[in-house]
C-alpha cells in the first residue's frame, strides 16, 4: 500500500464502500458490505497509528499529508489538504473505530429501508474522517456540512416518534452556527491572504496560523466560529438540540453522534478558535469556562432528573463535553491533553452506554427506567458491561474517565488564564454528580427484585453483541491503566500549538507597523 | 454611420448569430409545420433539436473573445456565449420535460412548443444585448410570449387568472422601463451600453440617475427581486410546471445579464451598490421568510426563487468583477437544480392534479415509492440550500465571498442567515417525502405512473451537473475570465 495516500484512503473508503451498498443486490450483501469495508478502514487506520511518529514535529506540516495544488490558481488558495498531527490522530482512530461498532449495532435494530441507512452511515464516516484530517479550513467546512446531511436522514428515517422535529432542529441549528463560520471564514481567509499570502485569498491552516491578526479584529471572529462550535458541542445554553437529537436517533446514530459528530465541536475550539485568534480566545476564556463549568452541572442534574434511560445519557454528554470545553479554555497543557484524551474517552464510555440502552430497548421496547428492575439476574453479562461503562463514564481511576477529567481538573486549577479554583472546585462537583445519577441508573435499571415477568426472561448479549462490546470494554481498562502512549501521540502537538498560540498573542499585543519595501513585500517591524 | 459596407459586415454578423437564428426559424417552421399536423409527435422533437443545436453552437463559442456584432448592437461569444448557453440548456431540458408532461394534461398543442421557441429568441437578444433599444426589443418577445405559456390552459382558472396578472404587472413595469431608457437616453445622448459611461461626468445628472432608478424597477420586476415580486408566486403556480422551470430560470439568467452588463459597463460603481445591497436584502428575507408559510410545493418554490434571486443580488452589490462572476456562476447552478426541482413536481402531478393544487401533504412518503425521484429531489432540495458538495454551495460562496471582500460583511451574514432559513423549508419537502409514513395518510393515492425516460435522464443530468460542479472548479475560473 502507499503510505503516501494512507490518509485519504482511509477518509475516502467509507465512501468507496457507500457505492458498493448503493449497488449491493440484497440485505445481507448491504450489511456485510458495509460491515466489511468499514473494518478495512479500521485496518487501514491502524497504519495511520503506527506511522505517525510524535518525534517528527508537526509545526509546520503534517505528517502523512496529502495536498493538492491550487484549485482556483491566483484567485483563492483552496486545496485539498489532509494530514496527520497529534491532535487529530486519536479522534480519527476513534471514528474508524466506532465505524464497524455503529454497522454491528444496527443489525437488527434497524428494520427497514437498510440500503439507504447504511450508505448514510458510510458517508456520514467519510464526512466525519474529513473534519478531523483536513487542514484547509474551506475543506474543514466542506467535510463539515457534508456530515449534517446524512444524520439529518439517519434521524429523520429510522428515528423515534418525534424523528422529524429532532432532525430538522439539529440541522437548523448546526446550520446556522455552520454559516456564520463560513462568513467569518471568508473574511479571514482574505485578511491573512493580504497580511501573508500576496494578497491571495487563502485558507491554508498552516499560513493563517502563522497570521497575526489585529486584537480589535479578533473579537467578532473568533465569537462566530466559535460559535459555530459551542453549537455543535454543545455548550450550555446552546445544547437544547441534542436531547432531541439523541433520544430521537437510532442506536446507531447516537453512537456517532455522542462518539464523534459532538467531538467535532471541541476539535474545531482547539484547531481553530486557539491558534487563528489567540488574544480573543483567551479574553473569552472566562465565559466559556464558566459555561462549561455550568453546563457540567446543570447536564448533570438535568441528567439525575430522568426517567427515560436514553435522555439521561443524553444529557451526561452535556455534563462531559464540559469539562472538555473547560480543559481547553485553561491553556495550560495538562488541561488541553486531558481535553484531548477526554474526546476519545468520552466517544468510548458513551458510546458504549447508548448501545447497551440500544439493547434493552430492542429486548423490551422501552427506555423507562422504572419499566425494568434486577435484571442483572436475568443479564449478567450485560450488567457487567453496562457497570464498566458507567464506571468509565463516572470517572472511576483505573478506567479511562478519570485519566481526563484529572488531567482537566489539575490543568485548568494551574491556569493563569483561568485563574479561578472557586469555578474549579464547582466543576469537581461535576465528577461527584456523574457517579449520582449513573449510579442511580445502574440502580433503578439493573438492581433489587425482577417485578415484571418480560424482564426474568429477558435474553443475555448474543456473540454479535459482545463483539461490539468487547473493544470499547478493552479500551476503556487499557487507556484506563496505561494513558501514557496514548497521551504520548498528542503531547508535542498539544505542546507546540500552546506555544504558538503564546507567541502570536505577545505578538498581537505588541504595536504592529507593515512597512512595505519597494517590490511590495512586507515586513512586520514589531515595537513593544 | 457609414452603411456602404452593411451588407457584407451583415453578413459576417449572421455567422457569429447562427443559434439565434436557428432558433427562431425552427419557431416560425413550428407554427407552419403546426398548422397542418396539429399536436403531431414530431413538434417537440423540432424544438428540442433546434435549441439542442443552439446551444451546442453557443458551447463552442464560450471559449471565445468577446465581440459586436449588428453595428454595436449585440455581444457574441465570451461572457454572452455562456448566458445563451444557459438559456438554450434550459429551453433544451424544459422542451424534453414539457413533451410527456403537455402530452399527459392533453394540452400538446404545437403552439406551446412556437412560443417557448420566440422566449428563447428574446432572452438571447436580452441576454446578449449591448443597446438600450436590443435590451426593450428583447425584453418583449421574451415577456409576450411568457405571458401567453402562462396563460394557453385555458380551461383551468389558475392559468388565466396568473397569465392576466403578470400580463398587468409586466405591462406596468415596462411603463417604468421604457421611461427610464428615454431618460437615459435624455441625460447621455446615447442608447449604446458601452459609450454611456464615458459621456457620465461628475458622477452623473439627476436625470440620469432618475432613468438609472426606472431602469432599475424593469430588471427588478423581471428577476422578481422584492419589492416587485408580487407576480412570481401567482404566476409560477399558474403556469405549466415545466414551462415555470423554464421561466423561472432562463428569463432570469437573461434579465440578470443584462443587468449586469449595464452596472459593470454603463455605470459608475459606488453610487448604487447600497441600494442592491437594500434590495437584495429585502429580497433574500421576503422571499425565505414567506415560503416557510407555504403549504403548496410550487408556490414554496416560487418564493424561493424570489430569495435565489436576493442571493444574486448580493453578488451584483459588491460591484467588483468577481462579485459580477459568481453572480454568473450562481445562474448556472440555480438553473441547474430549478429546472431539475420543477421537473420532479410536473412528474409528481401524476393524479391529474394541478400543480396549483397538490399540497406537500398529498405526497407522503413519496420517496420510497418513486426512489428516483425521491433523491433526485434530495439533491436538488440540498443544493438549493446550499450543502456542500453540491453547485448550490459553491454557488453561494461565489457571491458571497466578493461580498465580504466589498466590505459588506452585513450583507454576507443576513444572506447566510436567510440561507440557514431556507433550509428549513427545503429540508421540510424530504421530510414529506421520506419521513411522513404513507399510512398516516388517509387514502393513499394511486402510484401507479412511470417515469418517462427522458424526463429521468434530464434529472440525473442534473444531479450529475450539480456535483460535477461542486466539487470541480472549471465553471467558477470561467465566468472568473469573463471580467
Amino acid at each position: 500500500m502507499n503510505i503516501q495516500h494512507i490518509t485519504s484512503i482511509v477518509i475516502f473508503l467509507p465512501l468507496v464502500g457507500a457505492i458498493l451498498t448503493m449497488l449491493a443486490p440484497n440485505e445481507k450483501a448491504i450489511k456485510w458490505s458495509a460491515l466489511g469495508v468499514t473494518v478495512l478502514t479500521f485496518i487501514v487506520s491502524i497504519g495511520l497509528y503506527l506511522g505517525f511518529d510524535p518525534a517528527i514535529s508537526t509545526a509546520t506540516a503534517p505528517q502523512l499529508a496529502d495536498l493538492s495544488s491550487s484549485w482556483f490558481p491566483g484567485q483563492f488558495d483552496i486545496k485539498y489538504f489532509v494530514g496527520i498531527d497529534g491532535l487529530n490522530l486519536l479522534l480519527i482512530m476513534l471514528t474508524t473505530l466506532l465505524g464497524p461498532i455503529v454497522i454491528l449495532s444496527s443489525w437488527t435494530y434497524i428494520a427497514k429501508h437498510h440500503k439507504p441507512y447504511y450508505t448514510l452511515l458510510l458517508i456520514l464516516q467519510t464526512g466525519v474522517t474529513g473534519v478531523f484530517a483536513s487542514f484547509d479550513i474551506f475543506l474543514f467546512y466542506i467535510f463539515f456540512e457534508l456530515t449534517l446531511i446524512p444524520m439529518y436522514f439517519i434521524i429523520g428515517i429510522w428515528g423515534g416518534e418525534n424523528r422529524v422535529y429532532a432532525a430538522l432542529k439539529f440541522v437548523l441549528y448546526t446550520l446556522v452556527g455552520s454559516l456564520l463560520m463560513l462568513v467569518a471564514l471568508i473574511f479571514l481567509g482574505y485578511a491573512a491572504g493580504d497580511a501573508v499570502n500576496a494578497g491571495v485569498f487563502t485558507t491554508d491552516w498552516y499560513t493563517l496560523v502563522s497570521y497575526n491578526m489585529p486584537v480589535e479584529m479578533q473579537g467578532w471572529l473568533f465569537l462566530l466560529f466559535a460559535l459555530a462550535f459551542a453549537i455543535k458541542v454543545p455548550l450550555f445554553p446552546l445544547h437544547t438540540w441534542l436531547p432531541d437529537a439523541h433520544v430521537q436517533a437510532p442506536t446507531g446514530g447516537s453512537v456517532i453522534l455522542a462518539g464523534v459528530l459532538l467531538k467535532m465541536g471541541t476539535y474545531g475550539l482547539v484547531r481553530f478558535c486557539l491558534p487563528f485568534f489567540p488574544n480573543a480566545a483567551q479574553e473569552y476564556a472566562m465565559m466559556f469556562a464558566v459555561l462549561a463549568v455550568i453546563g457540567i452541572i446543570y447536564g448533570a442534574l438535568v441528567s439525575r432528573a430522568q426517567t427515560d434511560a436514553k435522555k439521561l445519557v443524553a444529557y451526561s454528554s452535556v455534563s462531559h463535553l464540559g469539562f472538555v470545553v473547560l480543559g481547553i479554555f485553561a491553556f495550560t497543557t495538562e488541561a488541553l491533553q486531558g481535553a484531548m484524551i477526554q474526546m476519545v474517552n468520552h466517544g468510548i464510555s458513551t458510546g458504549a452506554l447508548f448501545l447497551i440502552v440500544g439493547m434493552l430497548y430492542e429486548r423490551r421496547h422501552t427506555r423507562e427506567m422504572s419499566d425494568y428492575g434486577g435484571i442483572a439476574k436475568s443479564v449478567p453479562v450485560l450488567t457487567f458491561f453496562m457497570v464498566l461503562s458507567v464506571l468509565a463514564s463516572a470517572g472511576l481511576p483505573g478506567l479511562n474517565g478519570f485519566v481526563g477529567e484529572f488531567l482537566i481538573l489539575i490543568g485548568a486549577f494551574n491556569s493563569d488564564v483561568l485563574a479561578s479554583p472557586f469555578l474549579i472546585a464547582l466543576a469537581t462537583t461535576g465528577v461527584i454528580l456523574a457517579a449520582v445519577y449513573l449510579l442511580y441508573m445502574v440502580y433503578r435499571m439493573f438492581w433489587g427484585t425482577i417485578d415484571n415477568e418480560a424482564n426474568a426472561t429477558m435474553k443475555d448479549l448474543n456473540k454479535r453483541e459482545l463483539a461490539l462490546l468487547i473493544p470499547l470494554a478493552g479500551l476503556m481498562i487499557l487507556m484506563g491503566i496505561m494513558p501514557a502512549p496514548f497521551l504520548a501521540k498528542s503531547e508535542p502537538a498539544v505542546k507546540n500549538l500552546l506555544e504558538v498560540i503564546e507567541t502570536k498573542r505577545v505578538a498581537s499585543e505588541s504595536v504592529v507597523v507593515v512597512a512595505f519595501d519597494s517590490e511590495g513585500k512586507s515586513t512586520i517591524l514589531t515595537t513593544n | 454611420m457609414d452603411l456602404s459596407q452593411a451588407y457584407a459586415s451583415m453578413n459576417g454578423d449572421l455567422a457569429n448569430t447562427i443559434s439565434l437564428l436557428i432558433v427562431a426559424l425552427a419557431g416560425l417552421i413550428l407554427v407552419v409545420f403546426d398548422a397542418f399536423n396539429n399536436r403531431h409527435s414530431a413538434t417537440p422533437w423540432i424544438a428540442g433539436l433546434a435549441l439542442f443545436a443552439g446551444f451546442l453552437f453557443e458551447l463552442t463559442r464560450i471559449g471565445s473573445a468577446e465581440g459586436l456584432v449588428y453595428y454595436d448592437m449585440m455581444r457574441v461569444g465570451g461572457s454572452a456565449a455562456f448566458v445563451n448557453v444557459l438559456i438554450l440548456g434550459s429551453g433544451f431540458l424544459s422542451v424534453i420535460l414539457s413533451a410527456p408532461y403537455l402530452k399527459r394534461i392533453g394540452h400538446n398543442i404545437g403552439e406551446a412548443y412556437a412560443m417557448i421557441l420566440f422566449a428563447t429568441v428574446g432572452m438571447l437578444v436580452l441576454g446578449a444585448a449591448n443597446n438600450l433599444v436590443t435590451v426593450f426589443v428583447g425584453l418583449e418577445t421574451m415577456s409576450v410570449c411568457l405571458y401567453i405559456l402562462t396563460g394557453f390552459i385555458r380551461s383551468g382558472s389558475g392559468s388565466t387568472e396568473s397569465a392576466f396578472k403578470y400580463f398587468l404587472l409586466g405591462a406596468f413595469s415596462t411603463g417604468f422601463f421604457l421611461y427610464g431608457i428615454a431618460l437615459l437616453y435624455g441625460a447621455t445622448g446615447t442608447m449604446d451600453i458601452s459609450a454611456m459611461h464615458a459621456t457620465v461626468t461628475d458622477g452623473g445628472s439627476i436625470i440620469f440617475w432618475a432613468g438609472v432608478a426606472m431602469l432599475l424597477v424593469g430588471f427588478l420586476f423581471k428577476v422578481s427581486a422584492a419589492p416587485f415580486h408580487m407576480w412570481t408566486p401567482d404566476v409560477y403556480q399558474g403556469a405549466p410546471t415545466t414551462i415555470t422551470g423554464f421561466m423561472s430560470t432562463a428569463s432570469k439568467t437573461a434579465a440578470f445579464a443584462s443587468l449586469i452588463l449595464i452596472l459593470n459597463v454603463a455605470l459608475p460603481a459606488e453610487r448604487w451598490s447600497g441600494v442592491l445591497a437594500i434590495f437584495a436584502v429585502i429580497t433574500m428575507v421576503l422571499g425565505n421568510v414567506i415560503a416557510i408559510s407555504q403549504s403548496n410545493i410550487k408556490r414554496m418554490l416560487a418564493y424561493s426563487s424570489i430569495a435565489h434571486a436576493g442571493y444574486i443580488l448580493v453578488g451584483l452589490a459588491s460591484g467588483t468583477d468577481e462579485g459580477y462572476a459568481g453572480a454568473l456562476f450562481y445562474l448556472m447552478v440555480y438553473t441547474i437544480m430549478n429546472i431539475g426541482a420543477f421537473g420532479v413536481i410536473a412528474l409528481l402531478e401524476w393524479d391529474n392534479k394541478e400543480g396549483s393544487e397538490q399540497t406537500l401533504d398529498s405526497l407522503a412518503g413519496i420517496g420510497y415509492k418513486k426512489p428516483l425521484l425521491g433523491w433526485t429531489m434530495a439533491v436538488f432540495m440540498f443544493s438549493l440550500a446550499g450543502f456542500p458538495p453540491l453547485g448550490g454551495f459553491l454557488g453561494k460562496w461565489a457571491v458571497f465571498a466578493p461580498a465580504v471582500d466589498a466590505g459588506l460583511i452585513w450583507l454576507a451574514i443576513i444572506g447566510v442567515l436567510t440561507s440557514a432559513v431556507s433550509a428549513y423549508y427545503y429540508l421540510r419537502v424530504l421530510v414529506v417525502f421520506f419521513m411522513k409514513t404513507e399510512d398516516a395518510q388517509s387514502g393513499a393515492h394511486e402510484t401507479e405512473f412511470s417515469v418517462p425516460k427522458s424526463s429521468a435522464a434530464v434529472l440525473i443530468l442534473c444531479v450529475v451537473l450539480l456535483f460535477f460542479f461542486g466539487v470541480t472548479t472549471y465553471a467558477i475560473e470561467l465566468t472568473g475570465s469573463f471580467f
